[in-house]
């Protein structure tokens, strides 16, 4: 890991700190009696605050998940190099992309 | 009586068992000598100071690395269990318990764990405060005798052969601190390599088993924070 | 032959942080794709939902739940280390996180149940 990528994990980790526990606050709350669309629509729908958190959510995830995972990728299975690096960009692309789809999807419904 | 187990041979080998007579205060250095003494000349092992102050003694004793002469026998073993010893992990093994620390003193190299000063020669003394941030900093990891105890304990050593390990990365971070030394872009650039600083994953083995208290996972922090400062700074 | 070295509770630690996030980082773009469900309309997302009811489902989300949990701990516990310079006890801190994670799991089971 060089020293961007370090910065780059421990920034979205801190950001990931704060946006984790109030996911799983909410999450642990909201389950309770089960868990309709309606329920998660109730929310989300038109919801400007849950709109900008969600996608600064999504993208601390894009970014720190795939350096989390080239640096097992490389101790553990010894793949390193460009190859890697091409795979995990397209990786960190494809979390955005979703994750930004599935935000807007309950924004919007 | 003592049952031990010490280790013969090279990087393979047999635990050979001895018996010996347990005293009061014995310490495992103590057990090594008798041994070495009186039942089989053939013992091969290191020792110096014998009142922890040198680090030569380092062994992994039941499974710990330790000073032997600051191990007492009544602490490392209930009174019917056994003594085990062997050499210092993760450095290749010479002969019995004595092993060869020059990959250790390698890669202390490689971290750039010397002072730098300069080619300009100073106009005056350097006046460092001991109470200013980087002096007791540096103070915190100064007292390192390179006895190989945190190198033996690092689980990363021993996946990685070109981990710098917690006694190189401590030594460079004192002198990432030595506001004196003139070597500092260079040392950042070795410790920040691939193998290098970022490779600590926290485990804290060095810090629970460093006979002089020093914690190298802070001072491995401190140069990872010193490392993403740079890069920090370097994009403005 | 020689022994391994002794397991330390920060060796266990890492593991389980790696461990805890390979499963999120392979969960996570199915809950994106899963959530997206919504726009077939808000019955596309019920039916999807549905299935969670089955209890090996449910079990299955508490340990996602409890994974996430417990990948937070033990990066908040390495965050203070590298940042904060906490000095910690480190089995005791292990253990919290641990425990941390066992909780959360364990209270969403029980609210989803």
């Amino acid at each position: 890991m060089t020293a961007s990528l370090f910065l780059l994990q421990r920034a979205s980790a801190a950001v990931l700190a704060l946006a984790v526990a109030v996911h799983l606050a909410t999450i642990v709350y909201a389950v309770r009696g089960g868990l309709t669309a309606g329920e998660i629509l109730a929310r989300t729908e038109g919801n400007t605050t849950y709109l900008a958190f969600y996608v600064v959510f999504v993208a601390a995830v894009a970014v720190h998940a795939p350096i989390g995972l080239r640096n097992i990728l490389r101790e553990w299975l010894r793949w390193k190099g460009r190859a890697c690096d091409a795979a995990l960009v397209v990786f960190a692309l494809a979390l955005f992309a979703l994750g930004a789809r599935a935000v807007f999807a309950l924004y919007l419904a | 009586m003592l049952h031990v187990k010490v280790w013969r041979g090279g990087e393979t080998g047999r635990f050979q068992p001895f018996a010996v007579p347990r005293r009061p205060n014995q310490t495992v250095l103590d057990v090594v000598t008798e041994i070495q003494r009186e039942q089989d000349p053939t013992l091969s092992y290191r020792f110096a100071c014998r009142v922890g102050m040198c680090g030569s003694c380092a062994m992994v004793v039941n499974g710990r690395p330790r000073w032997t002469c600051r191990t007492r026998v009544a602490d490392a073993v209930a009174s019917d269990s056994a003594l085990q010893l062997e050499p210092l992990r993760n450095l290749k093994v010479v002969k019995d318990l004595a092993v060869d620390m020059a990959s250790l003193f390698d890669k202390w190299e490689a971290a750039r764990g010397f002072f730098e000063p300069g080619d300009a020669i100073p106009d005056d003394f350097a006046s460092v405060k001991p109470e200013s941030d980087e002096r007791q900093a540096a103070d915190e990891g100064i007292e390192c005798i390179g006895c190989g105890i945190c190198h033996s304990a690092c689980d990363v050593v021993a996946w990685d052969a070109d981990y710098l390990g917690p006694a190189a990365l401590n030594r460079a971070w004192t002198l990432v601190n030595d506001v004196r030394d003139r070597g500092q872009a260079e040392r950042l650039d070795a410790v920040s390599a691939g193998s290098g600083c970022h490779a600590c994953h926290t485990h804290m083995s060095c810090t629970t088993y460093c006979p002089k208290a020093i914690a190298p996972t802070y001072s491995i922090a401190g140069l990872k924070r010193a490392a993403a400062k740079r890069a920090l700074l370097r994009r403005r | 032959m020689r022994g391994g070295p002794r397991i330390q509770p920060g060796y266990v630690a890492a593991l389980l942080h790696r461990l805890s996030g390979i499963a999120l980082a392979i969960f996570v773009p199915f809950h994106f794709i899963a959530l997206a469900t919504v726009l077939d309309g808000a019955d596309a997302l019920d039916s999807f939902l549905s299935l969670t009811d089955d209890p090996f489902v449910k079990l299955s989300e508490a340990g996602l739940v409890g994974a996430l949990a417990l990948h937070m701990a033990l990066g908040l516990r390495v965050l203070a280390i590298e940042f904060l310079g906490v000095r910690e006890r480190t089995a005791a801190a292990v253990s919290a996180c641990i425990g941390t994670g066992f909780v959360l799991g364990l209270s969403f089971l029980l609210n989803a149940a």
